[in-house]
């Protein structure tokens, strides 16, 4: 009896890790696939030509110079606008705001507004910067417009990593007649900022894979040069990439997969980037 | 029985005066009631150990004297509680001040992520500003009162982690005693260490309490028959935690308690 029970355990055991390792090699599988594909056809003609010049032949020759340009643009748009509410907007949820039913549902709004469609954001950015604030199709409209929807991110990032702090740390600093800002400022950020620039980072690389929203707001078919100023239309990544791959007939194959390989490249880097800053920190921790 | 002749007639007269004392002192979180009209005074510069079963209000008892209860929603307190006769609940009470003048040590030691240096010299820093000089004088007085200097001296710049339980917790005390506090209040300081490392605490209580007044919490019996000059023994009763069953000397509640109640506790009967 107990040897058969422990015979169908085992090999339920068995099953089961069976399972769990098949879904994973898929899942790897699957992303692997894609990111050798895209190197192998599009690592040809990335160059440093391809990087640092403009296009030409409404894309068919030259460069990708204003699209990777307009995507940092972005992306440092973005930052700089979510990342600084994202933290003041955390720190109120987590060290200020009294826990009641308004709270929770203040934070279930934010974390639900991760989950809106990214081309209702653009077209609320069209509505609101471009029209209502009269910003006009620009990259000043665009990054607000990207940051809207980043500062859900950066928003519940900050929040969950202050709360991780532990409260003994609040006590102890309460406890020697630091005043709760003081708390917060020497304490609990130190230790929460980890994870808020992961989250920064994150939002950031997301705001570079962006489309839909800045289709609507700003982005640009093709232009020659940089924009000059905030109010400048511009190129990015994802919306030529889309131009590249839809709208220009006899486009050759190689720079679809080019632009493809650089805006893959930029959004890894700082995916990877994000992990380092989470690894190095739990390493410091202990 | 009034608390400072008991405490006359047994002890030294190093300690005359009351440095805490609680009238009609009530606790109740939202609708619960922690603590139930508690009438006690703290002696000047003695250890007053609060011993009782788990969940009786010792730790909400001891952070009255800091007002750690305030950061809980909900939490109110009635009756009244003094620190050098003046009402550490009125509205006029910053509280901010307040806890640099009674300082608290907590059961699990709790250092921050910072050098040894940077823990002990946290609160003087956030009090205004200070020169380097005065920091250095200030960490090395600390960390000399909380008998740490010597095993530190040569890592005040290594992470307060890499101490030792004890350690961390002697920091802990030294960082208190930076800010020059008069009271310290103890939350099983000792509940996370072994024995050793106990002992040295207590030691240290004990060479403390010749300056500083010092409420310890504790559920170690022996530990408030060693380490205390008085000592009061806090039980629940029926829904109500915190009601206070006796006080008095040390050697007295231990040897002769009045409260049948009490016998029982410390002698392990319950509890």
């Amino acid at each position: 009896m107990r040897t058969r029970s422990e015979l169908s355990r085992r090999i339920s055991q068995k099953t089961a890790f069976g399972v769990l390792l098949t879904a994973t090699i898929a899942v790897t599988a699957v992303s692997l696939f894609i990111i050798i594909h895209i190197v192998v056809r599009g690592a040809g003609i990335v160059d440093w030509d391809f990087l640092t010049q403009a296009p030409s032949q409404a894309g068919k020759a030259g460069g990708i110079f204003p699209a990777l340009v307009g995507t940092f643009y972005l992306m440092l748009g973005t930052l700089v606008i979510a990342l600084p509410i994202g933290v003041l907007a955390g720190i109120y949820l987590s060290e200020y705001a009294p826990k009641n039913r308004l709270t929770k549902v203040i934070n279930l709004a934010i974390v639900n507004l991760a989950g809106v469609p990214s081309i209702v954001y653009g077209l609320f950015g069209l509505g609101v910067f471009v029209l209502m604030l009269n910003f006009g199709m620009s990259l000043l409209a665009a990054s607000l417009t990207l940051a809207s929807q980043a500062l859900a991110m950066t928003i519940t990032t900050s929040r969950e990593a202050l709360i991780a702090v532990p409260n003994e740390y609040r006590a102890g600093s309460l406890a020697v007649g630091a005043t709760r800002w003081q708390t917060i400022r020497h304490v609990v950020l130190p230790q929460a900022r980890p994870g808020i620039v992961t989250g920064a980072i994150l939002a950031m690389s997301r705001a570079a894979g962006e489309t839909a929203p800045i289709l609507v707001v700003g982005a640009a078919f093709l232009m020659r040069g940089l924009p000059q100023s905030p109010f400048d239309r511009f190129m990015a990544l994802p919306y030529h990439l889309y131009t590249v791959a839809v709208h220009i007939p006899g486009m050759p194959e190689d720079t679809k997969w080019g632009v493809a390989l650089v805006l893959l490249a930029v959004v890894l880097s700082f995916n990877i980037l994000a992990t380092v800053v989470r690894l190095r920190a739990r390493k410091q921790r202990g | 029985m009034k608390l400072d002749s008991a405490v006359t007639n047994s002890r030294p007269p190093q300690y005359r005066g009351t440095k805490l004392s609680t009238s009609h002192l009530s606790l109740f979180y939202g609708p619960c009631q922690a603590l139930r009209d508690i009438t006690l005074d703290i002696p000047e510069r003695a250890i007053t150990a609060i011993i009782g079963p788990s969940g009786c209000g010792k730790s909400s008892f001891l952070r009255i004297f800091n007002r750690m209860n305030d950061l809980i929603p909900g939490a109110r307190v009635e009756g009244s509680v003094e620190l050098d006769g003046i009402d550490i609940y009125h509205r006029s009470i910053d509280v901010v001040e307040l806890r640099k003048r009674v300082g608290m040590v907590f059961q699990k030691p709790n250092p921050f992520p910072m050098s040894v240096f940077e823990n002990v010299a946290f609160g003087p820093r956030r009090h205004g500003r200070v020169s380097r000089g005065e920091l250095e004088d200030i960490v090395e007085r600390s960390l000399r009162e909380a008998a740490l200097w010597e095993e530190v001296k040569d890592k005040l710049d290594q992470s307060a982690f890499d101490l030792s339980g004890g350690q961390q917790q002697r920091l802990c005390i030294a960082r208190v005693l930076a800010v020059e506090p008069e009271v310290i209040l103890m939350d099983e300081p000792c509940s996370a260490l072994d024995p050793v490392a106990t002992l040295k605490i207590e030691d240290l209580m004990r060479r403390l309490a010749e300056q500083y007044t010092i409420i310890i919490v504790t559920h170690n019996m022996q530990q408030a028959a060693r380490a205390s000059d008085v000592s009061a023994f806090l039980l629940m009763q029926g829904d109500i935690c915190g009601v206070l069953v006796e006080h008095g000397p040390t050697s007295e509640l231990f040897t002769s308690p009045k409260d049948k109640r009490t016998e029982d506790y410390i002698t392990g009967r319950f509890g």
